[in-house]
């Protein structure tokens, strides 16, 4: 359905990746783990009716139904979206600052960190079923409480004028512009502030190749590949393919590498 | 045994070419998807890795010719060579447009990845293993080389498991693609020690009708 926001400040000056791209090649484990299952798989996935649960060292817990949530002061956020695989897209978003969902449920100060939680529907996702599952479910992810509060960082129900498909993490979703993509968690039901780092999803698989941080860094590689440069989808087609290089923090250093100064980046990856 | 029709042997050359033929449709399939952009929105990627799943087909299969003659009694020993063949040929075009499309020739990029990255590593290395092979593949070699030859081929093995390491080390969760097929080459592998006992075995019950040999 058309959703309307104002627009922001917060504008990459890219060319948009067609929305055609932005929703066919997806990477959602949940609905399969090739990049055009989710668009395939998720037709019959319900965004609605949707709750969020927000608790844990918390003043006020609450949980927001979806009416509440896209009431938010709503704004068009064109972001870059650097995948951990190597390849890139920009996205016009539509969202509102985690902050202010924060704000409302008046964190406590002995809390450190967020934790996320994607839905878990078996008969909804095929990918959470069956014999082979490449993820334990459900997907969890996390921040430090000062990235969740940074201003990038957004809580998404659109994408290029419209609420977000279900392939997209419908009915709302995490985008972190900086962190490679996995950490821009999806069909979220819970938000729970806590005092410990929370384990994340795919820490959790392989913890070696995939740390908490996950910052786009092109100067750290992969154990298996390099980061050094990136495919930007939908550019070049077939013949004329070019990488381009990947920049520090997805090119959004200058807003956020202060959240990290004094830290090993290549320790905390 | 089993009731596969024979070939009649004029026929044996044609069905041969028609094997390189056919074993080379889906490299030319995808490359026109590819170029009319039929294979999604990272074509060069989707092109790269289907080469390379084609690539452990044909090698799955050249490994099959025996526990086929020996279990089923089927004997299509005369099409191993061209299976064998196009398996570097897959790996070749694999390698093609790694090195060409992905990484535009980035030589230094290319030696980077072969010398930085295990799976890349373990990847060139059975494309450099299969060179070999490949040139000895036909019968000047076979008698030029006699006993040598066979040892040389056993090098398959050595390429089976490599590619199938290559495959499992390069995608983010082994699932059920990867699985299936890492879990043929290494049944096809393990068969291989235990060849002798199930032929000495099947040699002690009564005879069967087998298929032409």
């Amino acid at each position: 359905a058309p959703l309307t926001a104002s627009p922001s400040a917060f504008k990459v000056d890219e060319p948009l990746t067609p929305k055609e791209a932005v929703t066919t090649y997806n990477n959602f484990y949940e609905f399969g783990v090739n990049k055009e299952d989710p668009s395939q798989n998720a037709g019959a996935f319900k965004p609605t009716p949707w709750s969020v649960k927000v608790e844990g060292m918390v003043g006020k817990p609450k949980e927001f139904g979806l009416d509440e949530l896209m009431k938010m002061q709503l704004e068009e956020r064109t972001y870059r979206l650097r995948c951990v695989e190597g390849w890139s897209m920009v996205i016009p978003w539509i969202g509102f600052p985690l902050s202010a969902l924060l704000d409302q449920v008046e964190p406590l100060g002995s809390a450190k960190y967020v934790a996320f939680e994607t839905v878990v529907r078996p008969e909804e996702m095929p990918g959470q079923s069956g014999f082979f599952q490449p993820l334990s479910w459900p997907y969890i992810e996390g921040l430090r409480l000062d990235e969740a509060r940074h201003p990038l960082t957004i809580l998404a129900v659109g994408l290029y004028g419209e609420t977000l498909p279900n392939q997209n993490g419908a009915p709302i979703r995490l985008v972190v512009p900086w962190k490679y993509g996995f950490k821009s968690i999806k069909s979220i039901v819970k938000i729970s502030l806590v005092e410990k780092q929370p384990e994340t999803t795919w820490k959790n698989a392989n913890a070696r190749e995939y740390g908490f941080y996950s910052n786009v860094n092109p100067a750290v590689d992969h154990p298996r590949w390099s980061q050094a440069t990136e495919q930007r989808i939908g550019e070049g087609g077939f013949f004329g393919a070019a990488r381009r290089p990947t920049l520090p923090f997805n090119g959004y250093a200058d807003q956020v590498a202060s959240l990290y100064s004094g830290m090993d980046l290549k320790a905390n990856y | 045994m089993v009731g596969i029709p024979t070939l009649p042997r004029r026929y044996h050359s044609a069905s041969i070419w028609a094997l390189y033929g056919i074993g080379l449709c889906p490299a030319v399939w995808y490359f026109y998807l590819a170029a009319t952009g039929g294979l999604g929105f990272n074509p060069v990627k989707e092109f790269e890795h289907l080469l390379g799943i084609w690539a452990l087909r044909f090698i799955i299969a050249t490994l099959a010719i025996t526990p086929l003659r020996d279990l089923l009694g089927v004997n299509w020993i005369r099409y191993r060579r061209a299976l064998g063949l196009l398996a570097f040929y897959y790996v070749l075009m694999h390698f093609t447009v790694y090195a060409l499309l992905d990484l535009r020739l980035d030589l230094g990029a290319v030696g980077g990845d072969i010398a930085k990255r295990p799976y890349i590593t373990i990847g060139f290395a059975c494309l450099l293993l299969l060179i070999p092979l490949a040139v000895t593949s036909n019968n000047w070699s076979i008698r030029k080389l006699q006993q040598g030859w066979n040892r040389l081929h056993k090098l398959i093995y050595l390429i089976a498991a490599g590619g199938a390491f290559h495959y499992v080390l390069a995608v983010k969760s082994v699932t059920f693609v990867p699985f299936i097929h890492v879990a043929l080459i290494a049944l096809l592998i393990a068969y291989r020690p235990l060849r002798r006992p199930i032929l000495s075995w099947k040699r002690g019950k009564p005879k069967m009708a087998q298929a032409t040999r």
